[in-house]
């Protein structure tokens, strides 16, 4: 590798890593609180997505004139709708099936196949496109081979931001400590007067909100259709598998694994060997540490 | 009764009706493996497509032999591939491929098991890398063309053995190899899950660290178990290619992975009967309604995930043992109506020893 393919690699698995921490923060918290896969997680980066298509269509039709301020506007409703369908979602299902996280995951499962077709119903198959507002159009050229494109940036940009915003609210806010205190120990947070009931519930709307954000990112990469999630999620579970439950930082450390593991291996390789080679990595690893690259301590058991 | 009826299937259904009743019966044999490792053991495999495909692709890759009569399958020449790539070379005979399709699908499920659950991976973390396995293996197959036939997968066999697959009679012999097939894989789930070994797959679903803590080394048990329900999973692939013609990278992707686990909730996750019920029926239905309306089945397919998880976990089974239970009870209740007012007296004479005694 030469210092120009070097580079670009870099920023490729940068790229890729971003995408996939913007999914994987999310997952972060709704599976390090509840332990419980949410496999409508990517249904909910769709309904963000989609939440932002239908942003774009209101400025169009009311607001010409600020066109190109609609993906600001998208970030906080993509937000709120998935934090909504998570609610919602919290309170009918998951809350059933509280201690059978295998249960949850198919119950999730069958949610996301609803949600899908309900998206298709009424966004119709066909994929829907976003215009990128013009201010994200271009690219800076740094070096030979490295092009820069501003959406790229942009996603990163998001990216390090809901960092940032998930750090200080889940370690500085006291609804993110309480979110912690059950994290670490749900009964005794119970014994001290936490609602955990309450927690769970906020937790996960702010993890599945999050998706929505992820949502609206995505949609500067590729077109909107019904599977939109299904792309990453699985890399995006991986991230959670490689990184570690429960903190940010293994959020990051795993997305970041994933995104150099993928990046070079595709290199090296084909698209298809190198997520064969990923797979394989990230087996082994997890021989040397199962817990993942940042392990919460923990005397539990299970 | 059961065995009869499908035994008499061939005289009732038209050939067609009686390949999908082949095709779901193929599929049974691989959610009676799903359910020995899930229902009973407590493991949820999401890649099991990876097996049911590998099973078929080894079946199919030894009828394109026979079918082009050992010279080069055709895609491999757009591809430009002049020899036959080595893997292949197993595949030249019957006696190879079709052991090969039971044991290449147990190798790669007991190298996972064995790498996963010796680091106690467990729960939806293994869930998430059999996941990821099946994305994997379906991306990689995807993109093999040239090796082995890519989207398009395998397809247009000749014959099998000398005779055409094709034919009405051959298929009825492959129908009735698939109902025996499913039959001794029923005596052999049976066998495996009543006794000790059954009992002690329950307990390490159940409580896997007390298992450890008793003795056991659980990793063991669990990787052969995973490995039967895979090298089942293959087999269940050869019967499908046998009967379908075809087998493409589609068989082994996620979602199909996934709806797998839904017959097999469906019927009742750790009975026997339950997993080839709820293939049958989910299959059956899926046929009717995407039929006329396919994006009604998709709707379907998640309503019924979510009720049966939510309010019927047991599945289709656990109903039928419910209204077993009423039954007997009102009947004995019945029936013990008059004796229990007969004890009424020598009740109250206990009451009263009782009532003396405080």
């Amino acid at each position: 590798m030469n210092s120009g393919a070097l580079a670009s690699n870099l920023f490729n698995a940068l790229s890729l890593g971003s995408i996939l921490l913007l999914i994987a923060l999310g997952l972060a918290i709704t599976f390090g609180l509840m332990r419980v896969i949410n496999m409508a997680h990517g249904e909910f980066i769709m309904a963000g997505a989609y939440a932002t298509y239908v942003t774009q269509n209101f400025f169009q039709s009311k607001f010409p004139n600020f066109i190109g301020w609609y993906l600001i506007a998208s970030i906080p409703f993509a937000f709120c709708v998935a934090a909504l369908l998570g609610w919602l979602l919290e309170a009918t299902v998951i809350r059933r099936l509280y201690g059978r996280p295998l249960d949850t995951l198919l119950a999730t499962w069958g949610v996301s196949l609803i949600l899908q077709q309900l998206a298709r119903t009424i966004f119709g198959s066909l994929g829907v496109n976003v215009q990128s507002p013009a201010w994200l159009g271009g690219n800076w050229k740094l070096g030979e081979s490295l092009v820069v494109p501003h959406e790229r940036v942009f996603i990163m940009a998001v990216a390090l931001g809901c960092l940032a915003g998930m750090g200080i609210f889940l370690y500085y806010s006291q609804v993110g400590r309480r979110i912690q205190a059950v994290m670490q120990n749900r009964d005794m947070a119970s014994c001290l007067g936490i609602s955990t009931r309450k927690v769970d519930a906020l937790a996960f709307s702010v993890g599945s909100g999050l998706a929505g954000i992820a949502g609206c990112a995505l949609t500067m990469l590729s077109s909107i259709d019904s599977n939109v999630g299904t792309k990453y999620i699985i890399d995006s579970f991986m991230v959670v598998v490689l990184g570690g439950v429960g903190s940010l930082a293994g959020a990051v450390a795993g997305a970041l694994g994933m995104g150099v593991l993928n990046t070079v291996w595709e290199y090296e390789t084909t698209a298809s060997l190198g997520r064969v080679l990923t797979f394989v990595c990230v087996i082994l690893f997890l021989q040397w540490k199962p817990q993942g690259l940042v392990a919460t301590r923990s005397r539990a058991l299970d | 009764m059961v065995i009869t009826a499908l035994l008499l299937a061939p005289l009732l259904l038209s050939d067609f009706r009686l390949g999908l009743l082949g095709r779901f019966l193929a599929y049974a044999i691989l959610a009676l493996g799903l359910d020995l490792i899930w229902g009973y053991t407590g493991i949820l495999s999401l890649g099991h497509g990876v097996y049911f495909g590998l099973g078929a692709y080894c079946a199919a890759m030894y009828l394109k032999l026979e079918a082009t009569g050992g010279k080069l399958p055709e895609f491999m020449g757009y591809s430009g591939i002049e020899q036959l790539p080595f893997f292949w070379q197993p595949f030249r005979f019957a006696w190879l491929a079709f052991p090969l399709a039971m044991i290449v699908p147990a190798a790669l499920a007991a190298m996972l098991g064995y790498f996963a659950f010796r680091s106690r991976i467990k729960g939806v973390f293994f869930s998430i890398l059999s996941q990821a396995l099946a994305l994997v293996m379906v991306t990689l197959f995807l993109s093999q063309i040239g090796l082995i036939g890519g989207t398009n997968g395998i397809t247009n066999f000749k014959t099998i053995f000398g005779h055409d697959i094709n034919d009405s009679a051959t298929q009825r012999a492959f129908y009735f190899l698939t109902v025996a097939t499913l039959a001794l894989t029923y005596v052999l789930c049976r066998w495996l899950v009543h006794g000790r070994f059954g009992k002690l797959l329950l307990a390490i679903r159940d409580a896997e660290n007390r298992v450890r803590f008793t003795g056991y080394d659980p990793v063991g048990f669990k990787v052969f178990v995973y490995a039967i329900s895979a090298a089942l999973a293959g087999l269940a692939g050869v019967l499908f290619v046998l009967q379908v013609g075809l087998i493409t990278p589609t068989e082994m992707d996620v979602p199909h992975s996934i709806r797998m686990v839904l017959w097999v909730a469906l019927g009742g996750r750790a009975t026997l009967i339950g997993p080839i019920l709820g293939t049958l029926l989910v299959n059956f239905g899926e046929n009717a309604l995407s039929e006329s309306y396919p994006a009604m089945w998709s709707l379907m397919m998640g309503v019924a995930f979510l009720a049966c998880i939510l309010f019927m976990p047991r599945g289709l089974m656990g109903l039928v043992n419910d209204a077993n239970r009423w039954i007997k009870n009102r009947r004995e209740r019945s029936s013990s109506t008059r004796i229990a007012e007969k004890s009424v007296t020598s009740h109250a004479t206990t009451e009263t020893i009782e009532n003396s005694v405080v």
